[in-house]
């Protein structure tokens, strides 16, 4: 385990590829709650606990029942060779970011009202943001880009959460100001934000030419 | 509202891209160029087609409570079914489209259709409607497509259209052409819209 190996990752997810300017993932909550600086904080802290946890959760489920050598089911039958099934990768993810998204709420509901209070209202949006997806599915693409190690999957889910936060109050605190613009009727709204996008994500290109190996 | 009216209005009056906003991120990424998007289309099209019908066959004996679990299972499979079969039959176009194949599932055209449409209907309307969203889908996707590559790489379907002296503006395939090509098509529909309405 290299502490470098852990840093590109954490700069290429946050910068370099960015979730939402250079990939497109996560564009309809971005667009939704990036009018408010709070709102979008929250709903940032939000995505950065459950990337994290779920990333944690398929990697295991991945590993551990579907990936044919590493998977359980090797000591179940005599012959030692465990059937294939990778191609169950999507439907299974889905459920188990589902059901960790719903566990996720009732627990914090339960420990810690006020965190609830905070994030709430963000966390049934999460399970269907594509970030949470595609990160799940990126840890374990056969991609030697990504294959990530269960550290390196947690890292990369965390990197993503932030590059996504990033993203987020960076574009709120453009929106707010916009409201004051004077901006031609038909591009008001979600137009403008897309072109504001952007600028941004011309930007973020600069960082590209970043050679971290 | 009649069963050919219920198919044509995914096309422009509710177009799930340009008017309901809606499958946003495979429409910014997927559009670099127009075999991206009509593969892109004709998969999601594909998939909500299927989740539409088997989800108005089962919509009587669906739980209301946990209705949406079982809409997504429906739908992951169908995702499923179309990832594998794009890897074996059309490798280049599934490497090219990536994740985003995958991703299906989470694009909420599909589950908003299943919820908003297919878990009311008959299982006729529900076809009607997922194939009319679904080619509503592809068509904004390939109009933005057609710009980005035609603008940005001077070719289009991957025929070269202008001659040696067009310098393409590489900006658009780039990311944050998507963008801007999109919220500018968004723009132009708003004020289509308004004009319409005078």
């Amino acid at each position: 385990m290299e502490l470098k190996e852990l840093f590109i990752i954490i700069i290429t997810a946050v910068f370099i590829n960015n979730f939402v300017f250079a990939r497109f993932l996560g564009t309809c909550p971005y667009l939704g709650v990036s009018k408010k600086l709070d709102s979008a904080i929250g709903m940032g802290m939000a995505v950065i606990f459950v990337l994290v946890m779920a990333s944690a959760v398929t990697w295991i489920a991945y590993n551990v029942l579907l990936q044919p050598s590493t998977s359980i089911f090797r000591y179940i039958f005599a012959s030692h060779t465990a059937p294939d099934l990778t191609f169950l990768r999507t439907i299974v993810f889905i459920l188990v970011i589902a059901s960790l998204v719903q566990f996720v709420e009732m627990v914090i509901q339960k420990f810690s009202p006020a965190l609830y209070k905070a994030l709430g209202i963000y966390l049934p949006l999460i399970t269907t943001n594509c970030i949470i997806l595609a990160v799940a599915i990126l840890n374990v693409s056969p991609d030697p880009q990504y294959n990530f190690n269960f550290i390196e999957s947690i890292t990369h889910g965390f990197a993503a959460g932030v590059g996504f936060t990033l993203a987020l109050i960076l574009m709120a605190g453009i929106r707010e100001r916009l409201e004051l613009a004077p901006i031609p009727k038909p591009l008001r709204g979600v137009p403008i934000a897309f072109i504001m996008a952007g600028l941004m994500a011309i930007a973020f290109l600069g960082f590209s030419g970043l050679k971290l190996r | 509202m009649s069963a050919s009216q219920e198919f044509l209005k995914g096309l422009y009056k509710e177009n799930p891209i340009f008017r309901v906003l809606l499958g946003l991120c495979p429409a910014l990424a997927t559009s670099n160029s127009l075999q991206n998007a009509v593969g892109m289309g004709a998969a999601a099209t594909f998939v909500l087609f299927c989740s539409n019908s088997i989800v108005s066959m089962i919509r009587k004996g669906v739980p209301n409570k946990i209705r949406i679990p079982i809409y997504i299972v429906v739908i992951a499979t169908f995702v499923t079914l179309t990832d594998l079969t794009m890897q074996a039959f059309a490798p280049a176009l599934s490497k090219s489209l990536g994740v985003f194949v995958p991703l299906i599932v989470v694009n909420c055209i599909i589950l908003g259709r299943a919820e908003a449409f297919a878990g009311k209907n008959s299982v006729l309307l529900s076809m009607l409607d997922g194939l009319g969203m679904g080619i509503g889908f592809t068509f904004a996707l390939s109009l933005v497509a057609i710009v980005r590559e035609l603008l940005g790489t001077g070719k289009l379907w991957g025929i070269p259209l202008f001659g040696s002296g067009f310098e393409p503006m590489l900006i658009l395939i780039l990311p944050p052409g998507a963008f801007i090509t999109l919220g500018l098509f968004i723009g132009f529909f708003n004020w289509l819209e308004k004009k319409r309405a005078q």
